[in-house]
């Protein structure tokens, strides 16, 4: 029997996910024995013409990670689904928009404007910018037209699996490989990771008081941090409540808050209003129902970047999707 | 009407890339261009966020090299709120970083660029991978290369919460402390990459160094550039990864400039083209004079051979001996050739692993105060660092409440670009000619790129070749050089 042929392709992305896949040391023995590798740009020379030549779903699965933002990557994951049976998005990029997905603060021009003309160290008097298509006086050269908005991957094609993380952990992997190579699949669309949220499985949740009241905002790297006890308790804003769990308390092992790598839970619509009602409902200040709007006004001024923090990894997924830009 | 020979894209290298080599009526290289298809704007939307984010938010630059931007951002932040990290703080940052060059080091030294160099530069394309590097040492070495890439990124996961994306730099020193638990296995771990560190210098002698053919293309003509070189000092002029400050020689070895990361506008623009998304620095007091070499030649290198062209030696006692080696070899200081940064890598591998077991030996790691807090107000902080390709810095100006409102970054191999894209042209020049070209002869192309390992505006990295490897090494040798040859 011939085995199923899997493909790895990346798109606007760290390559921290195929450092993930490396990362799994002595285990991608199993997989590499199990599965044909048809292809991986990052590791094996194969090129888009051979992914062109094969039928339409020949591929078994294809793995893909990083947004979407350029012409050329939406061409190749277009190309990738109509050749695959399977497409799990790969990482928080590609499943929620990642921390490129910030971008989305800003457009083209923005980013352009800042990187090309306004950095402090560009020498760019006659404002030079990039083009899709440039004549030197050898010939003509190329280059794929940069998008305005970063889009995850099921904003521009039907994607079967999410694979959260950023980058998704090693035993995550196993586990969706092997579920997949079994025919072991849960419905269409689930995010290959825990049910409960990060609060729900982390190791500091015991320290959590019965009702949770905080009565101001701190700041992590303005504030002493007790290493055992939660951070919300602290009145450090920690997104554990609202991010799907799985992910092994990364970050809160090294005694920092969650910033949601993972995603929502599947309850949970969007995660940043998720994430500010749930803060909101803490706060428990002494006479607040007598407090003036001054007063309220200065309270919401104490979270800075509400925006940036509460869709630091996600604005391209939620409800907000962009900045409205005026060109 | 003249040819255009495209590679793209270009494989082993970590980011998305493709050459452009225009050939002339004649057949010979007119022209070659290295493209950069790609940018995803950091220094836009770090605009509006939190200043203490930032070293969460900016590793995700590069998953390789995800250690560098986060201890480089931390330091920069130290900058902006005025404050000093403990000492043991200090050194816990360092103990990572050390950890880090060398993992990454050995990464580019046998999964990358090494290849070239230790299966052969004309070989078929089908042995120029980690496969042939196998065969070449043994699969006993060659499992060693894994083992200790593990247990060094190990060190980086226990302090950093995890090793891609670490978390624990803070304004002021880091999140975790040192148990002394930890800092037993860290010792151990620091031991075996010394030994590693020998035995890598051992095979580069061996392979490299024992083969005519192949010293005679590291000092050849077409792989060789006079430019400037950068990299950070510490107090004594010896090379240093973490700290120190920003030296400059010029093509002839002369200090040319010696400044502090937070001076580094006074001496560093960059230039545009339309032609790629990467831009071009050069040393603003030179000046740009396009795409060449030379004295009056605003083009600098950085990244190992730069470092090590830069400093006066190494701060501890393995890796001076090297250093010293390889100049005598080379012929004296500073050395030109574009391969010998696959050696100058090599010197600093054992450098990080030295400076690795100093750090873990170091009782200081134990303490607990690992934290100062912040007390200053915000304004704008640089932080500097010497990233495995080169020097990076990271400049924030902010609001008083912390609030990023303009980032900017010089991103290591982005130093490197304007030197990469004529080592290309120049090693397309001798090798092409009359229309000849053949993969051998692409392979040497691409070497001259290759020596400098490097990470395409950070854009997007890539381990081209590593995952085959573990898996033959492991457990089933013969079945898994098949499952290769397969695919490759």
């Amino acid at each position: 029997m011939s085995k199923p042929k899997v493909a790895f392709y990346w798109c606007a992305s760290c390559g921290g996910c195929e450092e993930a896949v490396v990362d799994l040391a002595e285990d991608i023995l199993k997989v590499v024995e199990a599965v044909e590798i048809v292809l991986w740009p990052v590791a094996l020379d194969f090129k888009r013409k051979d992914v062109e030549a094969m039928a339409d779903g020949e591929i078994a699965v294809s793995f893909i990670n990083g947004a979407v933002r350029t012409e050329e990557q939406l061409e190749m994951v277009e190309l990738l689904r109509r050749k695959s049976q399977m497409v799990v998005a790969f990482g928080s990029c590609a499943h929620i928009g990642g921390i490129p997905g910030l971008a989305n603060f800003s457009n083209r021009k923005g980013v352009f404007e800042r990187v090309y003309h306004t950095s402090e160290s560009t020498s760019n008097p006659s404002g030079v910018v990039p083009k899709t298509r440039v004549t030197v006086p050898e010939g003509e050269l190329t280059l794929p037209e940069f998008f305005d908005t970063v889009n995850t991957l099921d904003q521009v094609i039907d994607v079967d699996y999410y694979l959260p993380g950023c980058a998704p952990p090693a035993d995550l992997i196993m586990d969706a490989v092997t579920a997949i190579l079994e025919g072991n699949l849960p419905p269409k669309g689930t995010v290959l990771a825990s049910k409960k949220s990060l609060c729900d499985e982390c190791d500091r949740n015991d320290s959590k008081p019965e009702k949770l009241q905080i009565s101001e905002l701190k700041r992590v790297h303005l504030t002493e941090v007790d290493p055992e006890k939660c951070f919300l308790a602290q009145g450090i804003i920690c997104l554990g409540m609202v991010t799907r769990g799985g992910c092994g308390q990364r970050c809160v092992n090294a005694n920092m808050p969650c910033r949601g790598c993972f995603g929502p839970t599947d309850e949970v619509k969007d995660f940043g209003l998720k994430a500010m009602s749930s803060i909101a409902s803490i706060f428990n200040i002494e006479g607040e129902k007598d407090m003036s709007e001054e007063e309220t006004q200065k309270l919401i001024d104490s979270i800075v970047d509400p925006a940036g923090l509460f869709y630091m990894y996600n604005l391209p997924s939620s409800i907000l999707r962009r900045r409205k830009m005026e060109d | 009407m003249g040819n255009k020979i495209t590679i793209d894209p270009i494989t082993r290298l970590e980011g998305h890339g493709k050459i452009e080599i225009f050939l002339d009526d004649d057949g010979n290289v007119a022209n070659a261009y290295l493209q950069i298809p790609e940018l995803r704007g950091f220094e836009k939307f770090s605009e509006g966020r939190r200043a203490e984010e930032m070293p969460r938010i900016t590793p995700k630059i590069c998953g390789v090299c995800p250690t560098t931007h986060h201890m480089c951002s931390a330091k920069a932040l130290d900058d902006l709120y005025g404050v000093e990290p403990p000492p043991a703080a200090k050194k816990i940052r360092e103990l990572i970083y050390s950890a880090f060059m060398f993992e990454d080091h050995t990464l580019h030294f046998y999964f990358l660029g090494g290849p070239d160099f230790v299966v052969g530069p004309m070989a078929p394309a089908a042995d120029r991978n980690i496969l042939g590097v196998i065969q070449k040492v043994g699969l006993e070495a060659a499992s060693e290369v894994i083992a200790i890439r593990r247990k060094t990124r190990d060190i980086i996961t226990k302090l950093g919460g995890r090793v891609i994306h670490p978390v624990c730099g803070l304004p002021g020193g880091v999140s975790k402390g040192v148990t002394p638990e930890d800092r037993e296995e860290f010792i151990q771990t620091a031991r075996e990459a010394v030994e590693f560190a020998k035995f890598s210098m051992q095979l580069f002698n061996d392979i490299v160094l024992g083969n005519k053919e192949y010293v005679d293309v590291i000092v050849g003509d077409i792989y060789k550039h006079s430019t400037y070189y950068m990299g950070l000092v510490d107090e004594n002029n010896k090379t240093n990864f973490y700290d120190g400050m920003v030296r400059v020689v010029d093509p002839e070895g002369n200090e040319f400039a010696k400044f502090k990361g937070q001076d580094y506008l006074d001496h560093i623009d960059e230039h545009v083209e339309e032609w790629s998304y990467i831009k071009f620095p050069y040393l603003k007091n030179v000046g740009w004079k396009g795409f060449v070499d030379g004295m009056d030649s605003g083009v600098y290198r950085v990244a190992p051979l730069a470092r090590l062209n830069a400093a006066d030696g190494m701060a501890t006692p393995l890796a001076q001996a090297e250093y010293e080696r390889m100049y005598e070899i080379l012929g004296g200081k500073p050395a030109h050739n574009t391969l010998a940064f696959h050696w100058a890598r090599l010197v600093e591998q054992m450098y990080a692993a030295e400076r690795l077991l100093e750090l873990a030996e170091d009782e200081e790691i134990l303490c607990d105060h690992i934290r100062n807090i912040p007390t200053g107000t915000p304004t704008e902080g640089i932080g500097v660092i010497e990233a495995p390709r080169g020097t990076l810095y990271h400049h924030y100006k902010t609001d008083e409440k912390g609030v990023i409102q303009k980032a900017n970054l010089i991103v290591a191999t982005v130093n490197n670009s304007p030197a990469i894209c004529m080592s290309v042209k120049k090693a397309a020049q001798g090798l092409i000619k009359n229309g000849e070209v053949n993969d051998g002869l692409l392979n040497m192309v691409e070497m001259a790129f290759r020596a400098y390992d490097p990470c395409m505006a950070c854009a997007t990295h890539s381990l081209p070749g590593e995952t085959p490897l573990i898996v033959t090494i492991k457990d089933n040798k013969g079945d898994v050089v098949k499952v290769l040859q397969q695919n490759g």
